[in-house]
């Protein structure tokens, strides 16, 4: 990560040294995916464009933008032809307060008041209905920001001809129709303007100059808090937390002081301080972040520290545990491995500058944040947005556990001298089917998330995952792993279009979890067996290679396809299915 | 603060907001003689300028600037 654009960052220095930034950002070797992104302003959004471009070069994403004509948001989002032009695949809505065009006059009552916020709230609908329809991919709007003014002093709150209630109104409606609607996704300034603070958001000269809203020095803020959203729905969020222990889950060196000298508790402010950030961990686990420790302690102590009776922490909410004396980037690249995760999905928390300092050099793509003071602790982490969570799946919630499944497996897969053996002894089911809505999220997500095992690196939307199930052309499978330690989710997802009788395998990938347990064979049988029943007699696969994905390059004849074309954009590889003999016996398939 | 002062670290945020470590300017330096110095960045530059010597223009000086010059004047008169 560059340093300035590091969370908590120095908005002003960002904003002045911007240019700057972008070129060295532009300079550093990395694999960047580009993106088409519309930003319809409903005030100037020239900052806001620089410097959302900052936060998502620095996540691996090239944007490239479209704006609107001043104000035009809603006239571009109906009818813009040059915006049809651009095709987006991301829409953001940057409007607030200040675009809210009508409110309930003082002599409304309650029945003329209720029709005024609805008017206004249809003028939006009908805006984000429009760009549905229009180019089917992710909307993100702000909410409405608390007015400048209070015409009705207190009142303004709670009376229906407030304007600070008709903004509460409205940003119940929108997140009633966020949570009716896919691929909606709301960007909470009126939580964002709170924090920086109403009186420097609304700056009257900014607006009256420029018709910036905000002022330009929270944009900033506005810009990362927005390209949260937006890595989030592009799978990049942050996935793990490997946590130090000693003055950073409690206080004190548990190896010196013993487990009843470290502070943690509520009998004394330094101990409550620790309670309340392992409390905090504890509910960030319960939604899905994985728990890990790299600590340089003896185990036993370790372990000891963690049981402590006033911590919420236990030894079983982490999915490993690295306590030793090795030096930490060390552990880190072993943890990293270990979960199957890149480096860049782990966020780094110790207090100590120099442990610090290691990983980051190791590994410039880890988020490592300054971890100076117990009480910030939380809160650095919290507004970070390392793990923003732009679509929330079952599979997310489960995750936390699914990996300490996993090392489970992994003790259990030593006991084994022979690999087959272990296979059969982990009582694995399938279940294979035909993409279904409840699944849609979850294929997106890995769709973009996945890059190890992804043959063609083809990233969809929901939308997109949407169209392919719709297809009468398409034969789609996403697969589910379970097995006696737990279930693994939705964890393979393959899509073959039809071309008179080839099925072009358009997707195909795999979630690194259930790497090596023949899952892919189990997959490969599902296709086959539909391709023949659609009456095809071949498929046709394709490998992109990308810097992630040499894992897969061989894949296809692994598989028993055979080399049909090798140019520089990749490998096309052919089975002819007239004799194909199913692959997978080890795993129990329900199929539809 | 004396003219000159100012004049040190003002070129220091104009080479950061242009990004052009050879960049210089002085009293009769308008936005036509900087390159990308446009309306847009010309934002940039006056809340950079606040920044660096912690004062705020009101809305009428900032409408009045004409000049670097005329900008060195407000920033003496602030501060």
């Amino acid at each position: 990560m560059h340093e300035l654009l590091q969370y908590p960052f120095d908005g002003a220095e960002i904003q002045r040294r911007r240019r700057r930034i972008r070129r060295e950002l532009l300079e550093k070797e990395c694999v960047r995916t580009p993106r088409r992104i519309a930003i319809l302003g409903g005030s100037t959004t020239h900052d806001l464009r620089e410097l959302l471009e900052l936060f998502l070069l620095d996540e691996g994403i090239v944007p490239e933008f479209y704006e609107s004509d001043f104000g035009a948001w809603w006239e571009d989002a109906m009818f813009g032809e040059a915006l049809a032009a651009f095709r987006p695949e991301l829409v953001v809505i940057h409007t607030g307060v200040r675009n809210i065009s009508a409110y309930p006059p003082p002599s409304a009552d309650e029945t003329e008041a209720e029709k005024v916020i609805a008017a206004e709230f249809a003028r939006f609908t009908a805006a984000w209905e429009a760009i549905s329809r229009r180019f089917d991919c992710p909307v993100v709007q702000n909410n409405f920001e608390k007015p400048p003014l209070r015409i009705y002093g207190n009142r303004d709150a709670w009376d229906i001809h407030g304007r600070t209630y008709m903004t509460a109104e409205l940003n119940r409606r929108m997140g009633e129709y966020a949570r009716a609607h896919r691929g909606f996704y709301i960007n909470d300034i009126d939580t964002l303007s709170a924090d920086i603070g109403l009186g420097r958001w609304h700056d009257g000269k900014a607006w009256h100059l420029y018709k910036y809203s905000p002022a330009p020095e929270a944009v900033p803020e506005l810009a990362h808090n927005l390209s949260r959203i937006i890595i989030s729905v592009w799978g990049k969020a942050k996935k793990a937390l490997a946590l130090d222990l000693d003055n950073t889950l409690w206080g004190g060196v548990v190896g010196d002081d013993g487990v009843e000298g470290i502070e943690i508790g509520h009998e004394i402010s330094s101990g409550q301080v620790y309670s309340e950030f392992q409390a905090w961990i504890a509910e960030m686990r319960r939604r899905g972040v994985v728990l890990s420790v790299i600590s340089k302690n003896d185990e036993h102590n370790a372990i000891a520290g963690l049981n402590h009776p006033e911590g919420t922490l236990r030894p079983a909410d982490f999915a490993a545990i690295y306590a030793n004396w090795d030096p930490k980037d060390r552990n880190f690249a072993a943890l990293a491995r270990q979960l199957n995760l890149l480096p860049e999905s782990i966020v780094f928390c110790d207090d100590n500058p120099a442990e610090r300092k290691i990983v980051s050099d190791s590994f410039p793509g880890a988020a490592v944040p300054p971890f100076d003071a117990p009480e910030k602790y939380a809160r650095i982490l919290d507004r970070a947005g390392y793990f923003e969570p732009a679509t929330l799946s079952a599979d997310d919630l489960a995750r936390a556990d699914m990996y300490r499944q996993n090392a489970e497996r992994a003790k259990l897969e030593t006991s084994f001298a022979d690999y087959r053996e272990y296979l059969k002894s982990l009582d694995m089911h399938a279940e294979i089917k035909g993409f279904s809505p409840l699944y849609i999220a979850r294929i997106a997500q890995l769709t973009n998330k996945s890059n190890q095992f992804n043959l063609t690196t083809l990233r969809c939307a929901e939308t997109d995952i949407a169209r392919m199930a719709e297809s009468e052309d398409y034969i789609t499978l996403y697969g589910k792993l379970s097995d006696r330690f737990g279930d693994n989710g939705v964890v393979a997802v393959t899509a073959a279009e039809r071309e008179e009788n080839v099925f072009h395998i358009r997707l195909w990938l795999m979630s690194c979890r259930v790497l090596k347990r023949d899952m892919e064979y189990a997959m490969l049988d599902a296709l086959a067996a539909k391709a023949v029943a659609a009456g095809a007699d071949t498929l046709r696969g394709y490998y992109l290679p990308t810097a992630k994905n040499g894992m897969v390059q061989d894949l296809y004849k692994k598989f028993g396809f055979s080399l049909r074309e090798e140019t520089e954009a990749g490998t096309v590889w052919e089975l002819s299915l007239s004799d194909y003999v199913p692959k997978c016996d080890i795993i129990e398939v329900e199929r539809d | 603060m004396n003219r000159n002062e100012v004049y040190e670290r003002l070129n220091a945020v104009f080479r950061e907001v242009f990004d052009d470590e050879n960049l210089t300017v002085a009293d009769a330096t308008t936005a036509a003689d900087v390159e990308d110095w446009d309306s847009l960045s010309h934002i940039t530059l006056i809340a950079a300028v606040e920044d660096e010597f912690d004062i705020s223009f009101d809305m009428k000086t900032v409408v009045g600037l004409k000049c670097v010059g005329d900008m060195v004047d407000a920033i003496l008169q602030e501060m």
